[in-house]
């Protein structure tokens, strides 16, 4: 039926997760489902709690929250999981780069463990690197890195962990115009080619329309399939919008 | 170096002699002489006197509030009373301000002293010209029957310190946990092996911790003379021997083992209240009483006095070499010789603390403030206190501490 | 002049430089530096034999032949070494232990909470307590006594043999040190983790499949460390060279290193004081060779562990880590409250004899009768603390506003040099500097005393502020600027006003360290002027648990007084504005 398809195999569902904070409703309810190689957007100004709702998906929520709501990866039911058993990874709008590790070792943190030995470790972290464009880069030092070259290291971080869905924090917003294009297909792209059901949280309508998912916007609750998208007002406008 | 002053009174005896005559010659003089003694109370008025001296007895530090009360009231001078944990810290300071060439305005103006602090300070200049015998109430002291009002650990006072009170060890336990306590050094030891863990003794330099090795060593020593006499004089390894293999035994069998020592003396009197231990001793007979009074003891505790008597001393006050308010220390120490001054002080019930007055020098009426004291329900009578023991040289305290110390402090 | 234009404009607001300003960083390290080395100096002459004043005018090494020669010095070696090493190693295991296992928790933020008044309880009041309820006949075996009783079990009228307190191993001192500076690291760690983006790096960790706690040490700890590596040190030193706590915990037989010093400085054999000075700059060896000793640690700790952090290995959920450090978190902070709890009973006791839980006998008499004398001393460390807390404050926000005007930021060594009051041991320069008061005929005087405890208390006044200053948001002050307020008008209409909350808190925790001080009031208040922690530590071998207690609890509650209006002031005057709320 329905609900099977929904929990098919691969599926991100959310079942009517809402968020409040200190007694009044701040989001949803909201229900999503996110196919494999499906990237939905969810669309909203600074404090619509749109950041909050990722962390409510990765089990790190503030308990200052009550949330609300169920949330299934591939049929199971992780919403009482803790973080590290979910299989859901997240990207954020800072790459967040460990400062105390090399590039390479910042990338072999999120290799799992089964792959053992030094070898076998340093050659996944070497192609990893490699498809990112940054062969050779494992032993430098993050902090010399470009924006652009940071941020890809960061994407194959997460991806390194072997995530069951993936989760993007506005992680284009800090890039440049034209790094900001080239970086977003190269996270769709990597995101579509592992199967990963993805949710985009976003301020930015381009970055909505590039996904060519649908795209729910937290200001009217309407879930719009990408081809009846239409863009927003600058953000500024309803930046005042309380919660 | 303290030794090293001591080779020069190598005649001590006859310096001791000489030094009562002219105390005693000097002070009936003083007394007659009050126009001089009025120039120092003119002097003194709006001074300010700072007293240095041990602070860790409640008791003690609420009279010398009275005291410094009553001679604002009447002689206009002020008295802080500098509360210090060891007289030494304030030898220290003395030093120091010798050290910075400060020969006036200094730091303490008349402070709590005797025994070696009193000797190093005398060695090394720290006191200034002789005070005590133009005190008026100096003339009340008994130098006779009490001769360690003059003579300090052995050392001459030459008018340096005027004495405050009287001190003899005691020994007190609680009747309702010990029936029948030791009443000898060799006793105590026979007692501790049977009874192991409930007798300890503060850990020399503690000044009530080495009263205890000297008790242990008058009694012990085959030569007790040598213990009159400087330390250097003396063959050191050889008369204290049986002090050292008597503790030796002793110290497995003492509270905690002998690993840990009380810092304090009036520590002991808490450990006998917890009931840590059974035997606990004090410098001053009427402790017992007192602490009964202030709830700090059960109502059980009495004192005894050990077979062949115990050690007594006497307390004084001594003004610096660089004192700034000198004539105000002076009429605070003449207070504090004074009858009202001594009689409230031998109060129980203030502190306890026994006269250096002669009885048959005072008015009746001030005889009649003595004659009224209470005495404690654990206060041994003055006749049961027997004969007390002479101090050993000034030198010998340091010796001591420094071969416990060496032998027992590692 | 820039204008207001330019300083929106401008990348780095270079708003105009004080003519005056320059000289308030000087005058600091002045303060600090200076005195620490003529004290040094001065101490240092005695050591190789040169003291005028005891016949000492020549350069010899007989001090340092008595001082190895002297018996005590292995034993009370050996003790200051493991007693200082294990006490900061455990402070700094149980905090970041805390912070690892129970990060984000309620937990958490309940031990944020009291952080501050166990910060304000001084050493010597702590130490206290912990005595009374360590003793054999202490409070924890006579509440287990009243538990046999009450399960009619039958107790013995005699205490038993524990030997908790003051034991030949140092075991109590070092539970002492860690359990008073355990709160201080936290603190540390609390303000430095400000600083890194914790929640985002865990969520980095945990999603892909770390341990809460492995999350924690692999990535948070290794950028927290390196922030909190001076407090640590700080307390690494403070542990190998305290001697207020080491008297009343430690054992005597031998006792610490600093306490030998001490008892040798303070001997009436004035001839020890040589011997006292070459042990107080032996003192001074030892801890600069723990530091060296623990950076080594430090940098073979990271050289083994750095391979494991990119090893894959993804830990448990920490559920042992958990229990273990919250079950010590709780002891100790239950430890904590029952030694001041102690305190305040005792001082309010007339009777209160072992084996009985509680006083038999109540009474107000000892505060009654105490208060008048206690009066004094506490007067003293009311003003002492005030003047110091303020001058720190006075000056540290001058330094402050010096790095904002001239666009600068003190590099790590200048941190280093804020330090060195407190990597130094006291009792190393502490006589030299004594002398030198008394040169200046200094000594016992209300600037003397305020000063030897400004050294101390600016470099935690300067830690306490430095960080919130620097987040300000600079926008305000250029702002400010623009709307045609004077730099000096800026400072003290928009600065001061929107730090009101951590220039109280700075002074605070100012206050309570200038309370604390046992030392620096023995040796610059020549006696004359005396504080409630020396009156206390002093009373601590008097033996009336009563009036000990009365002084302890005194002194803490200075302190909590501190704090309670430091937190209460800004939320008072700002209850109407909800942006200034904490």
């Amino acid at each position: 039926m329905r609900a099977e398809a929904e929990n098919a195999a691969g599926t991100l569902r959310l079942e009517a997760v809402a968020l409040v904070l200190g007694g009044e409703a701040l989001l949803g309810p909201l229900s999503i489902t996110i196919a494999p190689s499906e990237i939905v957007t969810v669309m909203g100004a600074s404090g619509s709690g749109k950041s909050s709702l990722l962390a409510f998906l990765t089990g790190t929520l503030d308990p200052v929250f009550a949330a609300s709501g169920r949330v299934f990866l591939d049929g199971l039911d992780i919403t009482d999981l803790p973080p590290e058993k979910r299989g859901v990874g997240i990207l954020f709008q800072d790459d967040l780069l460990f400062p105390h590790l090399s590039v390479g070792e910042n990338l072999a943190f999120a290799l799992p463990p089964r792959v053992k030995g030094r070898r076998e470790r340093r050659q996944a972290v070497d192609g990893a690197l490699a498809e990112a464009g940054l062969a050779g880069f494992a032993d430098r030092d993050p902090a010399t890195l470009s924006g652009g070259q940071r941020a890809r290291a960061a994407v194959m971080r997460t991806l390194l962990a072997e995530p069951r869905a993936l989760l993007l924090d506005e992680p284009f917003s800090k890039l440049d115009a034209a790094l900001r294009e080239r970086f977003r297909e190269f996270v769709f792209d990597h995101a579509r080619a592992r199967r990963l059901p993805t949710l985009l949280v976003t301020h930015d309508a381009a970055d909505a329309r590039a996904t060519g998912g649908p795209v729910i916007d937290l200001e009217d609750g309407n879930c719009r399939p990408a081809t009846r998208f239409s863009g927003h007002g600058t953000d500024e406008l309803r930046a005042g919008r309380g919660k | 170096m303290v030794r090293g002053m001591f080779r020069d009174l190598a005649m001590w005896l006859p310096a001791v002699l000489l030094s009562v005559c002219v105390a005693v010659g000097g002070s009936a003089v003083a007394r007659a002489q009050g126009g001089e003694w009025q120039a120092v109370l003119d002097e003194a008025r709006g001074q300010t006197v700072y007293f240095n001296g041990w602070g860790g007895s409640d008791r003690v530090n609420d009279y010398v509030a009275w005291a410094a009360e009553r001679v604002l009231n009447e002689y206009g001078v002020r008295v802080r009373h500098v509360r210090v944990n060891d007289i030494a810290e304030v030898v220290a300071r003395i030093l120091a301000e010798k050290t910075a060439g400060r020969t006036e305005r200094g730091s303490v103006d008349l402070m709590w002293i005797n025994g070696e602090n009193f000797a190093a300070m005398k060695e090394n200049g720290l006191l200034g010209a002789p005070f005590v015998d133009r005190l008026p109430n100096f003339a009340l002291v008994d130098t006779e029957a009490r001769p360690t009002t003059i003579i300090d650990f052995s050392v001459p006072t030459d008018g340096l310190e005027a004495p405050w009170g009287m001190a003899q060890v005691v020994f007190m336990y609680d009747t309702a946990l010990l029936d029948e306590p030791p009443r000898s050094i060799t006793g105590l030891l026979a007692w501790a092996r049977d009874d192991p863990g409930r007798f300890t003794y503060p850990q020399p330099p503690d000044f009530l911790g080495t009263t205890f090795l000297k008790q242990a060593l008058v009694v012990l020593t085959g030569d007790r003379d040598a213990l009159y006499r400087p330390v250097d004089q003396a063959d050191f390894a050889a008369v204290t021997e049986p002090l050292w293999d008597y503790l030796d035994a002793l110290h497995p069998h003492l509270w905690r083992g002998g690993e840990t020592f009380p810092q304090a003396g009036p520590q002991l009197l808490q450990l006998l209240d917890d009931a840590e231990i059974d035997i606990a001793f004090n410098f001053n007979p009427n402790e017992a009483s007192a602490a009964i009074a202030d709830g700090l003891l059960p109502e059980t505790v009495r004192t005894y006095v050990l077979d062949g008597g115990t050690i007594g001393n006497t307390h004084f006050v001594a003004i610096p070499f660089n004192a700034q308010a000198r004539a105000g220390a002076m009429v605070f120490a003449d207070f504090l010789l004074s009858p009202e001054a001594q009689a409230r002080k031998a109060d129980p019930r203030i502190w306890g603390d026994p006269t250096v007055l002669a009885m048959d020098r005072l008015s009746p009426e001030e005889r009649a403030l003595f004659a009224a004291l209470p005495r404690g329900p654990a206060t041994l009578p003055p006749e049961a206190l027997g004969t007390p023991l002479l101090e050993p040289h000034a030198s010998w305290t340091g010796a001591l501490e420094a071969e416990w110390l060496a032998r027992y402090g590692q | 002049m820039a204008g207001p234009l330019r300083a929106i404009a401008g990348r780095r607001p270079r708003l105009r430089r004080g003519p005056w300003m320059g000289f308030v960083p000087w005058l600091t390290l002045f303060l600090f530096l200076v005195p620490v080395l003529l004290g040094l100096v001065g101490t240092w002459l005695p050591a190789f034999g040169y003291l005028p004043a005891l016949g000492g005018t020549g350069l010899s090494p007989e001090p340092w032949q008595r001082l190895f020669a002297d018996p005590s010095l292995p034993g009370a070696l050996l003790l200051t070494v493991t007693t200082g090493f294990l006490s900061a190693l455990l402070a700094l295991v149980l905090a970041m232990s805390v912070l690892a296992a129970w990060h984000g928790t309620r937990l958490l933020r309940a031990v944020r909470r009291f952080l501050a008044p166990l910060l304000a309880v001084p050493h010597a009041a702590l130490a206290l307590g912990l005595a009374f309820l360590l003793a054999d006949s202490g409070w924890l075996v006579r509440l287990a006594f009243a538990a046999g009783e009450l399960m009619g079990l039958a107790v013995p009228r005699r205490p038993p043999m524990l030997g908790l307190a003051n034991d030949p191993n140092g075991i109590a001192l070092t539970f002492g040190l860690a359990l008073k500076e355990t709160p201080f690291l936290l603190l540390m760690s609390l303000a430095a983790l400000g600083q890194i983006r914790v929640e985002r790096t865990l969520a980095v960790a945990r999603s892909a499949g770390y341990g809460p706690v492995t999350a924690w040490v692999k990535t948070v700890l290794p950028q927290l460390y390196p922030q909190i590596r001076l407090p640590v040190y700080a307390v690494l030193a403070y542990s190998l060279s305290v001697v207020d706590m080491a008297l009343i915990l430690g054992p005597s037989t031998p006792p610490t290193l600093a306490v030998l010093v001490l008892r040798w400085f303070n001997d009436p054999d004035l001839s020890l004081r040589f011997m006292a000075a070459a042990g107080a700059t032996l003192q001074l060896c030892i801890v600069l060779a723990a530091l060296a000793l623990w950076y080594g640690a430090e940098r073979l700790v990271v050289r083994c562990c750095r391979p494991w952090l990119s090893a894959g290995g993804r830990g448990g959920p920490g559920r042992a880590t958990r229990g273990v450090s919250g079950l010590a978190i709780g002891l100790a902070g239950a430890m904590f409250a029952a030694a001041i709890l102690a305190m305040a009973v005792w001082s309010v006791t007339r009777r209160w004899r072992f084996p009985d839980a509680l006083p038999a006998q109540w009474s107000a008499a000892t505060w009654a009768e105490t208060l008048p004398v206690l009066a004094w001393p506490a007067w003293t460390t009311l003003w002492a603390g005030l003047a110091a807390a303020g001058l720190a404050l006075v000056l540290t926000i001058g330094c402050l506003e010096y790095e904002d005007r001239a666009g600068v930021r003190p590099s790590t060594r200048a941190l280093w040099l804020l330090y060195v009051p407190l990597l130094v041991p006291q009792i190393a320069f502490l006589f030299g500097a004594q002398v030198l008061l008394v040169l200046l005929r200094l000594d016992g005087t209300a600037p003397a005393l305020i000063w030897s405890h400004l050294m101390f208390v600016l470099p935690y006044v300067f830690l306490a502020l430095s960080d919130p200053w620097r987040a300000l948001d600079s926008r305000y002050a250029r702002t400010a600027r623009c709307l045609g307020l004077s730099p000096g008008a800026v400072l003290l209409r928009v600065k001061l006003p929107m730090l009101l909350r951590p220039l109280l808190i700075a002074a605070a925790i100012g206050f309570a360290v200038s309370v604390a001080q046992y030392l620096p009031t023995i040796f610059a208040g020549a006696g004359r002027l005396t504080t409630l922690t020396v009156e206390a530590v002093g009373l601590a071998g008097g033996g009336d648990r009563r009036v000990i207690g009365m002084y302890a609890f005194a002194q803490s509650v200075l302190p909590l007084a501190a704090f309670a209006l430091a937190l209460a002031v800004p939320t008072m005057l700002y209850r109407r504005r909800k942006g200034m709320s904490p």
